[in-house]
């Protein structure tokens, strides 16, 4: 990328530094301008060693752990965006079509659209994403056969069989764990828009310093609130003068001077100000970005919040989900909810991957896109469904993109009506340790657990774990 | 150093056993302790012994109750015969305990509940903890029904080996880590006939003694529904397997950690015979490991520390002391209210946590109360008590999704799965495996984000009724300092705080002034807004710098009333509008103010 071509955002004015300029936040510019220097150890590395201060392991340090691995290849992928479709996403009305199946199956859906590769169709509803088929990879042969919510979208973002004693971190808490030797920057290393999505623990045994950062808010109203980054109703100065009223009236703060305790808590909340009073902010106001750019994104949560995860691509930030607002349990409703919510998904991708190829980073930037399972292909129309699609783990389809995955390809296929797999499995383990490899995380490193337990980031064969093999034909 | 709001004039004297020995080690290291003020007690006891701050009026009345003789003793009685203590110390003991009805240990919803019940029901009667003890050691029965069961369900790894594990860390505060093997596998052999088996109520489950191994057999014994759904036959009716198929492969001779040999009969269960031996007096880890723990939790460390890793070479700090409380607990026949009675009556209890002394061995031997996070729970609490607001904790897994009462304190909560996004941030235990250690009250950046600048501060803070209530009650500046120090720091705010407030506002320095005069004349017609003024004044949001070095100024010159413009020499342009004594300030005003008071350490920390 040439430098001076830079349209990252561009975060205006700073009235903690007491400049007025207009400065791309690129990570290296910005390292450059010792503008992440203490704030970096905020969620980062400090995390991963207080986990030794407090006296226990909770998160492995160094070499030999999640960071280490000699033999690793170099990182193609600095940031991975997980769009997630919980509630479990239709597979045949969308990346799997099925046109021949029938009635039965297709219900009122019945067409496949061409796209821009030869000889790869996706469903009628996604017109957008059609035209950017080169960008992208499908797996259709995507297969864990578990059809409980919890237990599914567990299995789908740790690796590891539900119902194990151990409760494994989810995907992200391992990047925060396994980034936080390397990423200095503001934002937390693993942020969820909006709301987490809560069917289990996503920091598993690493414990809660490896939660995800919930930004709260919607990216699509006026002004993007994020929780404790950017308050309502309360502005800049009001914020300035509350920590000035604060300091004033800090009598005990005063005698207590020199208590180590208080002085953790003092740097804690230095490095909270920073990122309340300071640039990282600039982030997440979406104001800064073209008018016709956010209306290409589309003017929902949705879209909105794929320009909003592009944005924390750009400052570096290693992992971040985007819950899909609304879910995607169709039981019933299931043709209308797929026409009002397809379009926007399909809005939203395809602009989050084009926007990412225009700006250089799609190379460096991993997206994937998949519910817990997919649902039934077999319409039911029986009441109270009438119509609708159940849960179904036996085969689904995956889109993945960028960070070292090749676009234009379809991996495994289901068979004649996209019941089960027909061609090359691809089991959780296989795809998220695809995910670990191209991003440089060793997937049979082990994880400190607080109780000494032997625990990988993934399981190994040996566990009796399925795995068809990494997706090597498009890494 | 002098004295100061938050400690007591009077120097400390030793009269207790406890002091005494307490104080001999600090004579030996040279350090002259300082006791804590009133008012700093008064929050203090009330955040140890029911995780709940006093309100205003508890404040105030101990603060002003002239009996200093005997305030304190009084209060401490009051305190542990009050509901929220068994709330409180359930919520410890879940931790220990593991009550969770989720991942890892998967008690299941109604048997942590029944678990938790059982626990606070102990703690109400004040159960004697060696009896406490044995019953969850020899448990048999329903989980749904037998609340103590549920300590043989709630660990991660239910082997004989792993069971002893979680024996040593519960009940002899010890990791069985640091053992020689031999150790572990000689306890190990009176955990080996612990059966579980399943029922036709979904997720019922049996712990009981099961000496043939039954549970062994096929199709006999599984956890979950799964397992029972594939044994259940048509007639809804469990398979029975022949006991013919059961051989007794139990051990016959276990080893107590001690390293004494026992033969183990036929016709006793094991766990009958370990816990009577772990519960007699003369054991060397069961009163020990009690009441290190106790002293742990009111006093934030142990005199072994860490209070769940006794072992011969990490030795307590003051050994006379210990044995000294050992002896007492004995003696009181593991009364575990009367060992807190006397922790809490200490003067090392009521010790200052102002720092004076730097060094590790001041902070080991108990010089003064060490400064701590309030833990998640207490915290949520603690604002939402302040505020008159309250949260949802919810539970999403399993479905139907569990919520529990508005108004429902967090501490009082049984199930760790139960929760919310703040309690997850601020450090709860995830209670996987009863480890003091598994509470974090570590103080993080996204914990200040929160606290700073969250929305749902900011709602608290805009709608929680009582502050509202003193927001709106028209009180004068002086007087609702007063209350909101009361409500939310559990005292009386100094003069200097008191000038620090009523200088605080977006009129800054010509308001300052009057409100100076105001305070001199006490005059009730100054209590006035002009209508003008407040029609035209703006949201609330813009502070011209200048108000900010106003009101530092009038904290800064102390003894100095005289309030100077800022250096640019002018007022700013809210100071226009100021053309008319205005006296009560807007409620944005206090709203920042009572943002101060819960945004501060002393809120925010035991002290």
């Amino acid at each position: 990328m040439n430098p001076s071509n830079h349209s990252g955002p561009i975060i205006r004015g700073s009235h903690s530094l007491g400049m007025n300029c207009s400065l791309p936040l690129s990570r290296r510019e910005a390292l450059r301008l010792g503008l992440f220097s203490t704030a970096g150890l905020i969620f980062g590395a400090q995390s991963a060693e207080c986990g030794v201060r407090n006296g226990v392991v909770m998160a492995p340090v160094g070499a030999g752990t999640a960071t280490g691995g000699a033999a690793l290849p170099k990182a193609k992928a600095k940031s991975v965006i997980q769009i997630f479709l919980w509630g479990g996403m239709s597979h045949i009305d969308t990346w799997d079509p099925k046109p021949d199946a029938g009635n039965e199956y297709m219900g009122e859906l019945k067409k496949a659209i061409p796209t821009n590769v030869d000889g790869i169709q996706v469903g009628e509803l996604f017109p957008s994403l059609a035209k950017q088929a080169d960008k992208y990879s499908l797996i259709r042969s995507m297969t864990h056969r578990n059809n409980g919510h919890e237990t599914a979208a567990y299995f789908m973002q740790t690796g590891h069989t539900p119902g194990e004693r151990l409760a494994y971190p989810s995907i992200g808490a391992v990047f925060a764990l396994s980034k936080s030797p390397e990423y200095k920057g503001l934002i937390p290393p693993y942020v969820v828009l909006t709301q987490p999505q809560g069917r289990f623990s996503e920091e598993g045994f690493l414990g809660p310093l490896y939660k995800p950062f919930a930004t709260g808010g919607d990216p699509n109203a006026a002004k993007f609130e994020v929780e404790g980054v950017v308050g309502r109703g309360i502005t800049y100065d009001r914020q300035k003068a509350r920590s000035v009223l604060r300091d004033n009236l800090n009598t005990m703060g005063e005698v207590m001077a020199g208590s180590p305790q208080l002085e953790a808590s003092v740097e804690a909340r230095k490095q909270a100000y920073e990122l309340i009073l300071g640039q990282a902010r600039g982030v997440f106001d979406l104001a800064q970005e073209k008018t016709e750019l956010r209306d290409r994104y589309g003017r929902h949560t949705f879209g909105q919040g794929c320009l909003a995860a592009r944005r924390m691509v750009e400052a570096g930030v290693p992992y971040i989900v985007i819950n899909y607002p609304g879910g995607w349990d169709t039981h019933s409703n299931h043709f209308a909810t797929m026409r009002r919510q397809c379009p926007q998904l399909d809005q939203g991708l395809a602009t989050l991957l084009q926007d990412l190829h225009d700006h250089g980073l799609l190379d460096s930037t991993l997206v994937w896109c998949c519910g817990e399972f997919g649902r039934t292909p077999k319409i039911d129309w029986q009441p109270p469904w009438n119509g609708g699609r159940n849960h179904y783990g036996n085969v689904f389809s995956v889109l993945v993109a960028g960070g070292g995955f090749k676009g234009g390809h379809v991996v495994g296929a289901s068979d004649a009506k996209a019941e089960e797999v027909k061609d090359r499995p691809v089991y959780p383990v296989d795809l998220l340790g695809s995910i670990y490899t191209l991003s440089g995380i060793d997937a049979t490193a082990k994880l400190a657990h607080p109780m000494g337990a032997e625990a990988h980031v993934l399981p190994g064969v040996s566990e009796g774990v399925k795995s068809g093999g990494l997706l090597k034909e498009i890494m | 150093m002098g004295t100061n709001v938050f400690e007591s004039p009077i120097a400390p004297l030793p009269k207790s056993r406890l002091d005494k020995l307490v104080f001999a080690r600090l004579a030996q290291l040279n350090l002259q302790p300082v006791l804590c003020s009133d008012a700093v007690f008064v929050r203090r006891a009330y955040l140890d012994v029911l995780g709940t701050l006093p309100t205003a009026k508890e404040a105030r009345e101990f603060i002003q109750d002239p009996d200093t003789e005997n305030k304190r003793r009084l209060l401490i009685d009051s305190l542990l015969e009050r509901e929220e203590f068994a709330d409180y110390w359930a919520m410890k003991w879940g931790d220990i305990l593991r009550i969770k009805a989720e991942f890892p240990v998967n008690l299941w919803p109604n048997a942590a509940q029944a678990y938790h019940r059982w626990v606070r029901a102990s703690i109400i009667e004040n159960k004697p903890y060696d009896k406490f003890a044995r019953e969850l050691l020899t448990a048999s029965g329903s989980n749904f029904r037998v609340g103590p069961v549920n300590f043989y369900r709630a660990i991660q790894n239910r082997t004989p080996e792993g069971i002893t594990r979680t024996v040593a860390l519960t009940f002899m505060g010890s990791r069985a880590e640091s053992w020689p093997t031999n150790r572990l596998a000689g306890m190990t052999a009176f955990f080996s006939q612990i059966g579980y088996k399943p029922t036709g109520e979904w997720k019922e489950e049996h712990v009981f003694w099961d000496p043939l191994a039954s549970g062994n057999a096929p199709g006999n014994s599984a956890a979950g529904r799964a397992a029972i759904a594939a044994i259940v036959d048509p007639s809804n009716s469990v398979a029975q397997v022949s006991l013919a198929a059961c051989t007794n492969t139990a051990p016959v001779e276990a080893t107590f950690p001690d390293g004494k040999r026992v033969k183990l009969s036929p016709d006793r269960d094991p766990r009958e015979v370990f816990a009577d031996w772990l519960i007699t007096p003369k054991n060397p880890w069961f009163t020990r490991s009690i009441v290190n723990r106790v002293w742990a939790w009111l006093l934030g460390r142990g005199i072994i520390h860490e209070p769940d890793d006794i072992r011969d070479d990490n030795p307590p700090c003051n050994p006379a002391l210990l044995a000294y409380l050992e002896k007492e607990m004995v003696a009181g026949h593991f009364d575990l209210k009367s060992l807190c009675r006397l922790i809490l009556n200490s003067q090392t209890y009521q010790l200052s946590s102002i720092p004076r002394f730097k060094t590790p061995e001041a902070e080991a031997n108990f010089a003064g109360y060490p400064l701590r996070r309030l833990d998640a729970e207490v915290l949520i609490d603690a604002i939402n008590k302040v505020s008159g607001s309250s949260d949802l904790y919810t539970s999403p897994i399993p479905e139907p999704f569990t919520y529990i009462p508005k108004g429902m304190p967090a501490v009082a909560i049984a199930d760790g799965s139960i929760s919310s996004p703040f309690l997850a941030l601020f450090g709860r235990s995830a209670r996987a495996t009863g480890m003091e250690n598994e509470r974090n009250n570590k103080s993080t950046p996204a914990q200040w984000l929160y606290l700073l600048n969250s929305t749902e501060i900011q709602r608290k803070l805009e709608q929680g009724p009582n502050l509202q209530t003193i927001f709106n009650s028209g009180r004068k500046p002086a007087e609702m300092a007063e209350v909101l120090y009361l409500t939310i720091l559990s005292r009386f705010p100094t003069a200097d705080e008191v000038k620090a407030i009523e200088g605080y506002s977006g009129a800054s320095a010509a308001k300052a002034a009057q409100a100076v005069k105001a305070a001199a004349t006490n005059s009730a017609a100054t209590n006035v807004v002009s209508a003008k003024r407040d029609g035209q004044s703006p949201k609330s949001t813009v502070r011209s710098p200048q108000s900010l070095v106003a009101s530092s100024n009038t904290v800064a010159g102390k003894s100095n009333p005289v309030v100077r413009p800022g250096p640019l020499g002018s007022l700013g342009p809210r100071s226009k509008l100021s053309d008319k004594p205005v006296i009560v300030k807007r409620r944005d005003d206090w709203m920042d103010i009572a943002w101060s008071l819960i945004n501060s350490e002393e809120f925010l920390y035991r002290h």
